[in-house]
């Protein structure tokens, strides 16, 4: 007994001790913006490469999930004769949710799990060391301009994942299923509002955050060899799927509390 | 105690449960070459890494310049560094940059200097290094004696005071060892700076030592020159000079 309360206590304090190097390594990586804003021969090429090389993966990610709500949601509304309101289901759960958290996810595996790797493989070789032995900050060097990169390109992105699954649910909805082009618009309009598509996007900003720290911060805690780099790549997709989800969880109550409080009479 | 530009004083390390450096007392003078010896594993490259600051002692000072580097704030351990240049034992060269932009990184960082004067400044360490029409070369064409001598190329770049060495032959054929050590000599003859060296090769330790310090169980257990080293009376560092087993196999199969 007395021993696995120990290994729990021991365990337990770990984890406070691992969340508090997460947040220095966070506020260090935040700070560099003030400390030194990226240059652009940084910058370009991290954008170049989070950004341009993800369009196709987000699009591709977006399309297919507009295009299942509609396989979904139709019959189900068919038997009831509701099929009118496809729209706003589609439509409110791509630019609310499906939309930023898939395109998060995808992103966290692709773009993640690349920038865990190579920090990692830079850890083991010694080469994080090298940039602090001559006198420039590892985490100023390479973190900052991957959050600022991951900060700006999810938001945008998201942006193109519900663009492409609203135009994919309307295809499946209106063209493949046959329901009417007025009414799909129609009530999109009167259930879906500008509200609703900000929330998606503000989530997305948290999700780019999280992503480019979470991932850069397991890079950087990487162990030796191939072995080590590798586990670093998991853990940096893992906590950054559970940042995603409880994330998105959280950040729907607090913006339908807002919701209320602002809006609700 | 005057005239030391590094000191290690009574320097305690411990990894996890695992006491690493016991009591170490280090003193090296501007201009020597001071070479630490000892067995894989013995906590050479930690005393390196104490010097430039990567690591903090437990207990004990270390000092640059006479300034203790472990409490210095991070904004002026970053400008005592530009007095440093050090060397890796697997190069650590930047996967993602040239040779030239590797070699000119600190160039960049830290100076004003206009990109035809940087760019003369590279060609000239890589020259001095025996490696020409390379600035364009990523690390992963490289061989390894070509990495090792980018890296002391970009450590020597900045001119620094002191130059610290981790197994610079490591993993090296023996003629590349010899120009590897070559190399260490011609440097210091060059720039005059103080150089410590971490190795287990006992040829390149006696070409390029003014001083010796011999690494066993976490202490420094005998000091001299090369010469001094070799008539030792010490039957650790008779056994490690002579690379000779006896009972050590005993010893680690318990």
């Amino acid at each position: 007994m007395a021993d696995h309360l120990g290994r729990f206590t021991h365990e337990f304090i770990d984890v406070i001790a691992g969340t508090g190097r997460f947040v220095r390594f966070s506020a260090a990586a935040i700070g560099g913006i003030v400390k030194g804003f990226p240059q652009r021969s940084v910058l370009a090429p991290l954008m170049m490469e989070i950004g341009l090389r993800s369009v196709a993966v987000v699009l591709a990610t977006g399309a297919f999930v507009g295009m299942v709500l509609a396989v979904q949601t139709y019959p189900q509304l068919h038997k009831m004769g509701a099929e009118t309101s496809s729209g706003p289901i589609i439509n409110l759960a791509i630019v609310a949710e499906l939309g930023p958290v898939l395109a998060a996810i995808m992103l966290a595996g692709r773009v993640g799990g690349a920038m865990a790797a190579e920090l990692g493989t830079m850890k083991v070789t010694e080469q994080i060391d090298a940039l602090s032995t001559m006198g420039q900050d590892p985490i100023t060097y390479l973190v900052t301009p991957r959050f600022l990169a991951c900060l700006v390109l999810v938001p945008i992105l998201t942006i193109y994942s519900d663009a492409i699954g609203v135009v994919g649910g309307y295809i499946m909805a209106v063209k493949f299923f046959g329901i009417s082009d007025y009414y799909y618009w129609y009530q999109t309009s009167q259930y879906v509002e500008k509200w609703d598509v900000g929330i998606g996007i503000w989530k997305s900003f948290y999700f780019g955050g999280a992503i480019g720290l979470i991932c850069c911060y397991k890079g950087f805690q990487a162990d030796q060899g191939a072995q080590g780099v590798g586990q670093a790549t998991t853990k940096a997709f893992v906590f950054s799927f559970i940042a995603i989800l409880v994330g998105n969880f959280f950040l729907s109550l607090f913006f339908n509390t807002l919701y209320s409080a602002l809006y609700v009479v | 105690m005057k005239g030391f530009l590094i000191r290690l004083v009574d320097v305690y390390k411990n990894f996890n449960s695992l006491r690493v450096l016991n009591g170490i007392n280090i003193d090296i003078r501007k201009g020597e070459t001071f070479v630490i010896m000892g067995e894989s594993g013995s906590g050479k490259s930690v005393i390196l890494k104490h010097i430039i600051g990567i690591l903090h002692p437990d207990k004990g000072q270390v000092l640059f310049d006479a300034m203790e580097i472990p409490r210095l704030e991070p904004l002026a351990l970053a400008k005592v560094r530009q007095r440093f240049g050090m060397v890796f034992q697997g190069s650590a060269l930047f996967d993602s940059m040239t040779v030239a932009e590797n070699v000119s990184f600190g160039l960049h960082t830290h100076t004003d200097l206009g990109e035809d004067k940087i760019i003369g400044i590279v060609k000239e360490k890589l020259r001095l290094v025996g490696l020409t029409g390379v600035e364009n070369k990523m690390p992963a064409e490289l061989s390894g004696g070509m990495k090792k001598r980018v890296g002391i190329a970009r450590a020597i770049a900045m001119n620094p005071e002191v130059i610290l060495y981790d197994e610079p032959t490591a993993g090296l054929d023996p003629i590349m060892s010899d120009v590897i050590s070559e190399l260490i000599v011609r440097v210091q003859k060059t720039s005059q700076a103080t150089s410590v060296v971490v190795t287990h090769d006992l040829k390149s330790a006696y070409k390029i030592a003014t001083e010796i310090g011999v690494l066993n169980n976490g202490v420094i257990i005998e000091q001299g020159t090369a010469q001094e080293i070799q008539k030792t009376k010490n039957p650790f560092v008779a056994q490690f000079i002579h690379g000779e087993a006896r009972d050590r196999i005993e010893e680690m199969m318990g």
